[in-house]
Parts: structure tokens; sequence; C-alpha cells
């Protein structure tokens, strides 16, 4: 199990401000190790925020974002004490997803 | 065939006016030098605000208190019930801030990472060779002790440093940290003063801290712990000391050595007064 997203959302005006903090390694798969063999790629591939379980942002990410990325997203339409869900899945299958609320 | 007294003059006069010229162009350089360095601090400061908003040393600190609030160790202990990093057992809340200090259960001046390593080793029974064996994160690889350090420094968060220099047993281990900062050795004969004891020393493009001064040491001690984004690793201040050694050619410490504990006092108690910012980050 992957290790937990750090999730800040808070009202900035009529829009929502969400920053996540995610623990991922994101392996290039480019990269050799100190014995000359290839690190295999491990990357988040897909990532969802939902407000109150509706998607409102879903999104793609590659090997050349950076390992522990963080993302910022605006979201229009939300109030505070509304419920923020982030998720991803790499390519290995593993996922995780992570709750605030809005503040 | 002798020259004339007045062409001689002539000549000393235009070689003086070269000079002077050189001088002129030199001092200029150094000025415009001086502009560009602090314009790229102020970029770099931009950077690093932005940046702070959401430090990924955050993920650490929440390993590190999984770390300090679980039973470990052959002794099933947690440290959160028997590690007293300077409060008492379990207090963190401006801990980090008044490290280095005298501990007279371990009879040492310690800084916090030591500290921990010794609560690992006497309170948990953990044995000190495994932790040593590969003290400093690199990879996808990071300490427990790493971790640690870095969640209870995210509990001094804007706090000021007040190293205990009054301390008689402190105040020894900063000299000794004076001391070590101006020895000069290595294949390359120069000391932490070398580059560190004056102002407006750079290597390449960085500008150095002159950790006489208490800004310059506050540069020195202020980012750790720090998540450096270059390999994305969390880092602490052991591990920059122990960097500085390679750097200088030196033989590196021993983990969690005598050394090391001298020259973040050292650092630690010039920095007294000013604001801790908590947990950091490196480019």
């Amino acid at each position: 199990m992957a290790d937990p997203m750090k999730i800040r959302a808070a009202m900035k005006g009529d829009v929502c401000e969400i920053r996540v903090l995610m623990s991922h390694p994101m392996e290039t798969g480019m990269r050799k190790d100190s014995d000359g063999k290839a690190v295999p790629a491990h990357f988040i591939q897909t990532l969802t925020v939902a407000l109150n379980g509706k998607a409102v942002v879903s999104g793609q990410a590659a090997p050349s974002v950076s390992r522990n990325p963080v993302f910022g997203f605006k979201v229009k339409g939300a109030k505070a004490g509304d419920k923020v869900t982030v998720s991803w899945v790499d390519n290995k299958g593993d996922k995780r997803s992570d709750e605030a609320t809005v503040a | 065939m002798e020259r004339s007294p007045p062409q001689q003059t002539l000549a000393g006069r235009l070689a003086i006016l070269g000079t002077l010229g050189a001088l002129a162009f030199s001092v200029s350089a150094v000025a415009q030098q001086e502009l560009d360095h602090a314009k790229a601090d102020a970029e770099f400061a931009k950077f690093r605000a932005e940046m702070e908003d959401s430090n990924p040393a955050e993920l650490f600190e929440l390993k590190g208190e999984e770390l300090w609030k679980a039973k470990r160790g052959p002794k099933n202990v947690s440290l959160a019930e028997s590690c007293d990093v300077g409060l008492g057992v379990g207090k963190l809340e401006g801990a980090y801030v008044i490290n280095p200090r005298y501990y007279p259960d371990a009879d040492k001046v310690m800084d916090v990472e030591r500290r921990i390593v010794w609560c690992m080793t006497e309170k948990q029974g953990f044995k000190f060779g495994d932790i040593a064996k590969k003290p400093f994160a690199s990879g996808n690889y990071t300490p427990e002790v790493t971790s640690l350090v870095t969640f209870v420094a995210g509990h001094s968060r804007n706090m000021k440093f007040a190293a205990p220099i009054k301390d008689p047993k402190v105040r020894e281990v900063y000299e000794i940290g004076k001391e070590i900062t101006a020895y000069r050795a290595g294949p390359y004969d120069f000391s932490c003063n070398t580059c560190h004891g004056s102002d407006g020393k750079r290597i390449r493009m960085q500008n150095l801290p002159n950790l006489s001064t208490p800004e310059g040491s506050l540069k020195g001690v202020m980012g750790w712990p720090g998540y450096r984004m270059t390999g994305g690793v969390m880092l602490t201040s052991q591990w920059r000391m122990n960097d500085c050694f390679r750097q200088q050619r030196f033989p590196e410490p021993k983990y969690v050595s005598d050394t090391v504990t001298a020259l973040l006092t050292y650092m630690t108690v010039n920095a007294n007064g000013y604001t801790y910012k908590g947990p950091g980050i490196k480019r």
C-alpha cells in the first residue's frame, strides 16, 4: 500500500484551491542501479479529483513528473465543507485514494 | 641608449593610468557580480517560498510520526513513551531549537539526530551497527532516523534557536566546534573557514555563508533537515556535515560522532535568537 497523500483545499474567493502532495518514487525506467541494471519504470498514470463524489478533474501523468510530486488545481462551484477525494493509479496497478474537507 | 627623465615619467604616468583603469574596471565588475548574486539569491528565495508551501518534507514528517508512536525494536517500546529530546519524555513542541544540549543520562552533548539514535539503541534495543550501516538517504531509500528527525524538527516551526550555551558542557563542545572549523588538513590543505570564514565567497555559482556571523550560521542550520529536489531525497544536518568532509577530501566522520555534534553546536549557537522555519527544501 502506498503512503498517504497530503491534501490541502481552501476557498479563495469563489474558487477552491486544491494542492496535493503525493508520495511516489516516479521512476522513469531510464535510470540504472549500481549494478548497471535498468530500474523498472514506476510512475503514476492517472489521477482524479472528485468533489462530493463527482469527478471534477481527471488527468494523466507521465514519467517526466518528479518524485513525490505536487499538483495544484482550481475548482469553481465548491464551498467550504465539501469533500475532496484525490486518487491515483500507477503503471503497476498500485493505487491510493485520500480525502480532505474544503476549508 | 639612455632614456631621458621626461620620457620615463610619461611612461610611468601611462602605466599608472593603465593600472587605475584596470582597477576601475575590476571594481565595477565586482559590483556587477555582487548585483548578479543578489538577483540570483532573490530568484531562489521566490522559488523556495513557492515550494515551501507544499514541501515534500511533510511526507517524511508523516512517516516519522508513525515511527515515533509505534512500539518497535527488541524491547518493544515507542520513542513517544521513552525518548527525551530535551524537554522531557515524549515532549516535542520546541525541542528541536534547544538542541544540541547536554544529556546527563548519556553524559554527552547531542544534537537531535544523535539523540534519536541514542534512544533507538538504549530504549528500543536496536543495534547501532544496523542503524549506521546506511545512515543517509539515497534513491528511494530513506533511513528511519531521517524521518524521525524531520518529524521532531516539524514541531519547532517558526521558533527561535536557543541552544543552551550557558551550560559549560555545551560551551566546551562549542569551542571544539570552533576549533574544527579552523583546522586545515586533507590533500587540498584547507579548513571550513577557507570557504566559510569570510564574506563574499562562492563555489561555482553558489554563494557561501560566512559561518562566523550569526546570519551565516543561520543559513547553515536553517533549512535542515531538508528535502533535496535533485534526487528527491530527505537529508539531515548530519548528512550535510558528512558531505562537507567528503567535499574537503577528509576522511568522513563516523555516524553521529562528537565531531559533527561539535560543528552543529557551533553553528546553532551562533544562530541563537534567529527563527527556525522548520524542515526545508533545497534545489
